[in-house]
C-alpha cells in the first residue's frame, strides 16, 4: 500500500490545480469595499476649468476605472470599454499618473468610453483608494459606498459574472 | 519564409520526438536491437530539428521581422542586438522553445555519451525524454507557437519588458532551464529501471554524473535569479519567496536530496526506492514549476502568461507524465529488492538523516506556495504566505541539515563509531563555536541567529579541513576528483550560510530626500549626491545620479544610480549602482523626483552579500568536479 502513496498524493495536488485553474488570484479582496468612497476634487482631462469629486454623484450607481496612457492593460480593455459605453454605463476616469500629459490626446484619437477622466497627476488619489496596479474598476451605489473592485483589465466574462448582476441588484 | 521554416522544423521535431518516445520503448520490451536502435539518431533528428526552430525565431528577432507576433510583442527596433537576441526567450512562447530547444540537447547529448550503456537502457532512457519532448513540442505547437504571423504588420515592436533588459537575464533562463531540463535525464534513468525492473551500482553510475551537471546547473541558474533581483529590482533584496522563486527552490532541495540518495545506491545498493522515487519527484517539481508559472495559478510578479487554456494542457501533460511515472513506481517498486544493512551511527544514516530534512524543506516550501491556493479553492478567504512563514519552517530544517553536512564525509559506510567521529571532529567544533562567540560581538547587536549562521558556515569549513588532513581517510594520496568536489560544494554551502546569516541581520539602509549637495551617512560611510543629470541610451532616457560615497578611511567612490524611462512601453525603471567588495556591497538607487532638483534616495549597506554568489559558485564548482570524476568515464 505505501508504494501508492506517492501517487495518491499527486492525485489531490493535481484535483488542486485544476480548481485553482478556475480561479483568479487576481481577483483581491480591498480593504474599501462597503466603505465610503474616498473623497477627492481633481481637475478633468481634456476640460480645462472644470472639476470632478465623487460627491457630485450620489444618488447614482456609477464606475470608476483607473486607468493610464502608458498602461498596456488598458490599452487591452479599451474596445470593451467602449462597448459598455455605448450601452450607457456609467464609466468615469481617473488618469493616473500620466506623467506624458498624454490622456487627452489619446482619448481623442482612440475613443472616450468615459463620461469624464478625472486627473491624478501625482498619483495621491489613486493611493487614497487603495490602487494596487492599473487598470482597476469599482463599483460605487447610490450611497457613495464602494461595493466591487476588480484588478486587471475588464473582459465579457468579468463583466457578466461579476459586475452586471451587481448592477441589476444595485438597481442601475 | 524562415519563420514558416520554423515552423516546419517544430513539426518535424515533434515527429521525431513521437517515433522516439514510441518505437525504442516497444523495442527494449520485445529485446528487439533494430527498434532500440532508433532511439539514437531520432534524439539527434528531435535536438536538430528543435535547434532549427530556436534558431528561425532568433533570426525574426535579429532582422526585426515584426510580421511575427511574437516578435512584435517582444521587441523594438532601437532595442540593442544582445536584448533583441536574448528577446527570443523573453515571452512565454519563446521560453517554451527554449525548454523544448534544452529537452532536446539533453537528449541528443545522451545520444552521443551513451555508447557505453546497454542499448536496452539507452532506448528506455531516450524514449522516456522522447515521450516527455512530443509531450512539450505538442504543448508549444498547439497552444503557444511562437511563429505566428501577424497581419497588418506593425511599424514596430512593443519592445521587450525592461525588467528583463539586463545582463543577468541574458543567462538566467537558460542556465536555469539546462537544470530543470536536465533533471529529465535521471527523471528518464529512473523509469529505465522501473521498466527493466534493475537497479544497481552500474545503473546509479550511470546516473550520477547527468543528475550531478543538472544540478550544477539549477543551483548557478538560481544564484543568477537572485544577484539579478538583487540589483534589477531597486529593492536591495536577493530573496523573496516569490511563487517563482519557491518553484525553483523546489527541485533544486529534491536534486540535491536525490545526489546524496545516489551516493548511498552506488555505494551500498540501498536507498533504490527513495532514490527512484527522488529522480520522479526532481523532475516532477520542475515540471510542476513551469505549471505554476506559466498557468497563471499563482499570481507572481513573474508569471507572464494568464491563460486557463493552456493550463489546463499543461495539467494534462503534467498528470500524464507524473501521474503515470508514480503509477508506474507504485506497481514496480516492489522488484527492487533491498539494500545493505547499516548502523544507526553510520554514512548511510547521516545521509538518510540529510534527506529527511531537505524533503521536509521541501514540503513546508511547498505547502507556503499552494497554502493560498488551497484556502481559495475551498472558499475560505484569499491570504498570502510570505517570508516570516518560510523563514521560520525552513531555517530550522536546513540548520541541522548542514551539521549534519559537516560530519557525513568523516563518517564511514556501514558503521562509524561516534566517539570517533566526534574526537575527530572536536578541533572543526572548538573552531566554529569560537567564531560563532566571536562574531557577534564585533558586530554592536548580538542575535542567536547570526551566531547559528556564522557556526554552521564555520563548521563546514573546519569540517572539510579536518576531512582534508585526516591521516585515517583513505588512500589519501589517491583521493577522486568526485571527493574533492564535495568537500567544495560543502564549503560553498558554509559561504553562502554565512553571507544570508550576516547580510540578513546586519544590513542597514536609509531613504532619504536629497537635493543635489546633500549627504547621508550610512554605517560609517557618507553619501553625498552631486547631482543628477539627463541622460539618452539606445531605447530610453534617463535621469542619472551622481553620488559620491566616502568611506570610513577616506577612500571614495563615485555611483551612477539611473532612473529609467523606456521609449516604447513608457515602463520607468531603476538602475540602482553597486559597489561591491568581499566585505560588503554600497547599494544606490534613485527613487522619485519630488520637485526642486530634490530627489527621494535609498542607500543600503549590505555586508557580506557577496558570499551569497561566491558560494553558490563553489557548490556549482563542486558539482561540476563531482560529475568529472573519471570513475563515471570508465564503467
Amino acid at each position: 500500500m505505501k508504494r501508492w502513496l506517492p501517487l495518491f498524493a499527486f492525485i489531490l495536488l493535481a484535483g488542486l490545480l485544476y480548481k485553482g485553474l478556475w480561479l483568479n488570484p487576481r481577483e483581491v479582496p480591498s480593504p474599501f469595499i462597503g466603505r465610503p468612497a474616498p473623497a477627492f476634487t481633481l481637475p478633468v482631462v481634456g476640460r480645462p476649468g472644470l472639476a470632478f469629486s465623487p460627491g457630485d454623484l450620489r444618488g447614482q450607481v456609477w464606475l470608476l476605472n483607473i486607468w493610464a496612457p502608458w498602461c498596456r492593460g488598458c490599452r487591452k480593455e479599451h474596445p470593451f470599454l467602449m462597448e459598455l459605453a455605448r450601452q450607457g454605463v456609467p464609466l468615469y476616469g481617473l488618469n493616473w499618473k500620466d506623467e506624458g500629459r498624454e490622456a487627452a490626446a489619446m482619448l481623442r484619437t482612440s475613443g472616450n468610453p468615459y463620461v469624464l477622466s478625472a486627473d491624478d497627476l501625482d498619483g495621491r488619489v489613486g493611493i487614497d483608494w487603495g490602487t494596487t496596479g492599473v487598470p482597476e474598476t469599482y463599483v460605487i451605489d447610490a450611497a457613495g459606498i464602494i461595493r466591487h473592485k476588480h484588478s486587471g483589465p475588464l473582459n465579457p466574462r468579468v463583466w457578466e459574472g461579476k459586475i452586471a448582476p451587481l448592477l441589476k441588484d444595485l438597481g442601475a | 519564409m524562415i519563420p514558416e521554416l520554423g515552423h516546419l522544423a517544430l513539426i518535424l521535431a515533434l515527429l521525431l520526438a513521437l517515433i522516439q518516445g514510441t518505437v525504442p520503448l516497444w523495442g527494449a520490451s520485445r529485446g528487439d536491437a533494430s527498434l532500440m536502435a532508433l532511439a539514437r539518431p531520432t534524439a539527434a533528428g528531435q535536438m536538430f530539428f528543435a535547434a532549427l526552430a530556436f534558431g528561425c525565431l532568433a533570426y525574426a528577432f535579429l532582422t526585426n521581422d515584426f510580421s511575427v507576433e511574437n516578435v512584435a510583442h517582444n521587441s523594438f527596433s532601437q532595442l540593442p542586438l544582445v536584448y533583441r537576441f536574448t528577446a527570443t526567450w523573453g515571452s512565454h512562447e519563446g521560453s517554451l522553445l527554449l525548454w523544448v530547444l534544452i529537452l532536446a540537447f539533453w537528449g541528443g547529448a545522451v545520444a552521443l555519451l551513451s555508447r557505453r550503456l546497454p542499448l536496452e537502457i539507452a532506448a528506455r532512457v531516450l524514449g522516456v525524454m522522447g515521450l516527455v519532448g512530443a509531450g512539450l513540442l505538442s504543448f508549444l505547437l498547439f497552444t503557444s507557437n511562437p511563429l505566428v504571423r501577424l497581419f497588418p504588420v506593425p511599424e514596430d515592436g512593443a519592445d521587450l519588458n525592461p525588467l528583463l533588459q539586463d545582463p543577468g537575464m541574458v543567462l538566467h533562463p537558460p542556465v536555469l532551464y539546462m537544470g530543470y531540463v536536465g533533471f529529465s535525464v535521471a527523471f528518464s534513468f529512473a523509469l529505465a529501471a522501473l521498466l527493466s525492473g534493475r537497479i544497481d551500482a552500474a545503473w546509479a553510475r550511470w546516473a550520477r554524473p547527468w543528475t550531478t551537471v543538472a544540478w550544477m546547473f539549477l543551483t548557478l541558474g538560481i544564484a543568477l535569479g537572485s544577484w539579478w533581483a538583487y540589483y534589477e529590482l531597486g529593492w536591495g533584496g536577493w530573496w523573496f519567496w516569490d511563487p517563482t522563486e519557491n518553484a525553483s527552490l523546489m527541485p533544486w532541495l529534491a536534486g540535491t536530496a536525490l545526489i546524496h540518495s545516489l551516493a548511498v545506491t552506488e555505494k551500498r545498493g540501498g536507498f533504490k526506492g527513495w532514490t527512484l522515487l527522488l529522480a520522479i519527484a526532481t523532475f516532477s517539481l520542475s515540471l510542476l514549476g513551469t505549471f505554476l508559472v506559466r498557468s497563471g495559478v499563482l499570481s507572481s510578479v513573474h508569471a507572464f502568461a494568464t491563460d486557463p487554456g493552456r493550463g489546463l494542457y499543461i495539467l494534462a501533460l503534467l498528470g500524464a507524465v507524473i501521474g503515470g511515472s508514480l503509477f508506474l513506481y507504485g506497481w514496480r517498486a516492489p522488484r527492487l529488492g533491498r539494500g545493505g544493512n547499516f548502523a544507526w551511527v553510520s554514512r548511510e544514516s547521516l545521509l538518510l538523516g540529510n534527506n529527511v530534512l531537505l524533503v521536509a524543506a521541501l514540503g513546508s516550501v511547498l505547502l507556503g506556495t499552494l497554502y493560498p491556493l488551497a484556502l481559495d479553492a475551498f472558499g475560505l478567504g484569499k491570504v498570502s504566505v510570505g517570508p516570516p512563514y518560510f523563514n521560520a519552517v525552513f531555517v530550522p530544517l536546513m540548520a541541522p541539515a548542514l551539521f549534519l553536512a559537516g560530519i557525513g564525509p568523516l563518517a564511514r559506510w556501514r558503521r562509524a563509531e561516534l566517539p570517533d567521529l566526534a574526537r575527530r571532529l572536536r578541533w572543526a567544533f572548538g573552531v566554529a563555536l569560537a567564531a560563532a562567540l566571536v562574531v557577534p560581538f564585533i558586530q554592536e547587536t548580538a542575535h542567536f541567529g547570526v551566531g547559528l549562521g556564522v557556526f554552521l558556515g564555520v563548521w563546514l569549513f573546519a569540517g572539510a579541513v579536518t576531512g582534508f588532513l585526516d591521516r585515517k581517510g583513505e588512500r589519501k594520496g589517491s583521493r577522486p576528483l568526485a571527493w574533492w568536489g564535495m568537500q567544495l560544494a560543502h564549503v560553498g554551502l558554509g559561504v553562502a550560510a554565512i553571507g544570508a546569516t550576516l547580510v540578513s541581520y546586519h544590513a542597514t539602509e536609509r531613504d532619504v530626500r536629497m537635493a543635489p549637495g546633500d549627504h547621508v551617512e550610512l554605517a560609517g560611510y557618507r553619501f553625498v549626491l552631486h547631482g543628477v543629470d539627463a541622460a539618452k541610451g539606445p531605447n530610453y532616457v534617463a535621469d542619472v545620479g551622481r553620488v559620491e560615497v566616502t568611506g570610513p578611511h577616506g577612500e571614495t567612490w563615485l555611483l551612477h544610480p539611473e532612473k529609467r524611462k523606456y521609449n516604447a512601453s513608457r515602463m520607468r525603471m531603476t538602475e540602482a549602482a553597486v559597489e561591491s567588495g568581499l566585505w560588503r556591497d554600497l547599494y544606490v538607487a534613485l527613487g522619485e523626483h519630488l520637485g526642486g532638483g530634490a530627489w527621494s534616495v535609498r542607500v543600503f549597506h549590505k555586508p557580506f552579500v557577496a558570499w551569497l554568489w561566491i558560494g553558490a559558485c563553489l557548490l556549482a564548482l563542486g558539482g561540476l568536479l563531482a560529475a568529472a570524476d573519471r570513475r563515471y568515464r570508465n564503467p
